[in-house]
């Protein structure tokens, strides 16, 4: 379990690193938190010839409001997204709320938002809400900047469009949604989700105007749910209706089978964690202490 | 590689460390601090916890260079001389160790919680400690220290 060699650069500035990572090419990789690639360093599975060190680049690590966005900078920590203060949070709860399902508390004050979005595992709470809020990622590279939708930015597992000397920059969280929650199933506490749920709806007397159902978890990146997405908007919400919600989401998946769970058992959670995150979501709002209890989804 | 950071309030430098290594191996075989343990090497167990700048971390996954100029302080750092903390205490008298292989880790992650919230509930006990793993104590005598340690600390 120790990495092999490497060459490792700590850079102070954007522009310092996308100079490294040009010269080297994909023979580089960024280090941020290292609270995944590090363990990849010591399995091997990374093998890179340079590393470039970000953390002590000034000036990435902020969350802004800009009227109804919010601006994550990509060295944000998992642990401040989770303690962000009310007014930031004003429409965006269901970030701060989801911080607490990212690994457990060493891991959170480590990780950061950009190192997630980049890493791309499909379990991932960030890319999982990043594609349910019609997230956008800015990336800076040679050629200077570039705004991708988080819809087009994952490509597979562990695998997105950014090219190997383009940096993660922001992401931003463009509108606010009221009616927004998320549920997962893990065995553990501060275990990546067997299934994980986000819901975001848009809602006018009950009636559904809008609505974004996204799985995580399930397949090789975070799943939209188009089809049941249509069946909600312009329905009344109702518990019947989030029943059949849920089975539209099992039936519209093929998840694996694997040691943590079969692909049946993941159908099954999926129904379940899509009609949880609605409830919760038409419950005026996921409720900032209702918090995950080990060893269930609460 | 140099490193040059302060460890338990003590100025460090060492010369020779590889970029591949961990603070964790630098802590234990260059500092000869082997209070942090080395189990998982991947951020699952918590044996290897020391405080970066103030900031509960696992520190196999911290690489030796993101410490330097860093302020760290390891499970040798908490007593003061002979007094041992309130929690570690606490922790050899609830019986919370037995091979104390995880202790060092529970025993900071608990003082990290403490400094937070003084007066922890038992939900916020547990979900503090989810990322250590213990083999042999079954947790619950672990989760009466830190209620013993909070009480006496708050009173
Ligand atoms: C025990 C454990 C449990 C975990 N559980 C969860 C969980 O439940 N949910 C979850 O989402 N995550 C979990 N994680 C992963 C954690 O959230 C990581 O912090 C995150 O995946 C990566 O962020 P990082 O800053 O640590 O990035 P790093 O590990 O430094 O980098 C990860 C990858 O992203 C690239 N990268 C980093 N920053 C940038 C950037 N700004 N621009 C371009 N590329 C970049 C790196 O080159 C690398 O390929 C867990 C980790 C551990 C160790
Ligand atoms: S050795 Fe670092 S978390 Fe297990
Ligand atoms: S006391 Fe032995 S692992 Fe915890």
């Amino acid at each position: 379990m120790k990495p092999a060699r490497f060459e490792y650069r700590r850079v102070a500035t954007v522009d310092e690193a996308i100079e490294h990572l040009s010269e080297v090419g994909d023979e580089a990789k960024v280090l941020a938190g290292g609270q995944s690639l590090v363990p990849l360093l010591g399995f091997r599975l990374a093998r890179p010839r340079m590393l470039v060190d970000i953390t002590r680049v000034e000036g990435l690590r902020y969350m802004r409001r800009d009227g109804e966005a919010l601006r994550i900078g990509a060295l944000t920590v998992h642990r401040a997204v989770e303690t962000m203060r009310s007014s930031l949070a004003d429409g965006h709860r269901i970030l701060a709320e989801a911080a607490r399902w990212v690994g457990h508390y060493p891991i959170r004050t480590r990780g950061t938002f950009g190192g997630s979005i980049a890493h791309a595992d499909p379990a991932s709470e960030w890319c999982m809400l990043a594609v349910a809020l019609d997230a956008v990622v800015t990336a800076q590279g040679p050629g200077g900047k570039r705004d991708i939708p988080a819809g087009e930015l994952f490509q597979g597992f562990f695998t997105t469009v950014l090219a190997p000397d383009e940096l993660i920059i922001e992401v931003r969280f463009p509108r606010v949604w009221e009616h927004a929650a998320i549920e997962e199933f893990a065995r553990r506490k501060g275990d990546f989700a067997l299934v994980a749920a986000t819901v975001a709806l848009d809602l006018e007397d009950g009636r559904c105007r809008d609505a974004r159902i996204v799985l995580g978890g399930v397949d090789e990146v975070p799943l939209r749910l188009l089809e049941a997405e249509r069946a909600l908007t312009g329905a009344v919400c109702s518990t019947p209706l989030f029943e059949e919600i849920g089975d539209l989401a099992s039936a519209a998946i093929s998840p694996v089978s694997d040691i943590h769970a079969d692909a049946e058992h993941r159908r099954e959670l999926a129904a379940v964690v899509v009609r949880r995150a609605l409830g919760r979501a038409v419950g005026g709002g996921p409720d900032g202490d209702s918090r995950p209890v080990e060893g269930s989804s609460r | 590689m140099r490193l040059e950071c302060v460890v338990n309030g003590e100025p460090r430098d060492v010369a020779g460390v590889r970029e591949s290594e961990s603070l964790l191996q630098v802590l234990r075989e260059r500092m000869k601090l082997p209070g942090a343990k080395n189990a998982c090497e991947q951020g699952e167990c918590g044996s290897c916890s020391v405080f970066l700048d103030g900031k509960l971390v696992c520190s196999c996954l911290v690489l030796a260079g993101q410490a330097e100029g860093a302020e760290i302080v390891t499970i040798e750092g908490l007593a003061d001389g002979d007094a041992l903390s309130p929690l570690q205490e606490a922790f050899i008298e609830t019986g919370a160790v037995q091979c104390g292989f995880c202790t060092p880790g529970f025993i900071l992650a608990a003082h990290d919680l403490l400094q937070r919230q003084p007066s922890p509930s038992d939900a916020e006990i547990r979900e503090a400690l989810a990322g250590n793993l213990c083999r042999c104590t079954g947790y619950a005598k672990i989760i009466e220290a830190v209620r013993v340690a909070a009480d006496r600390m708050t009173t």
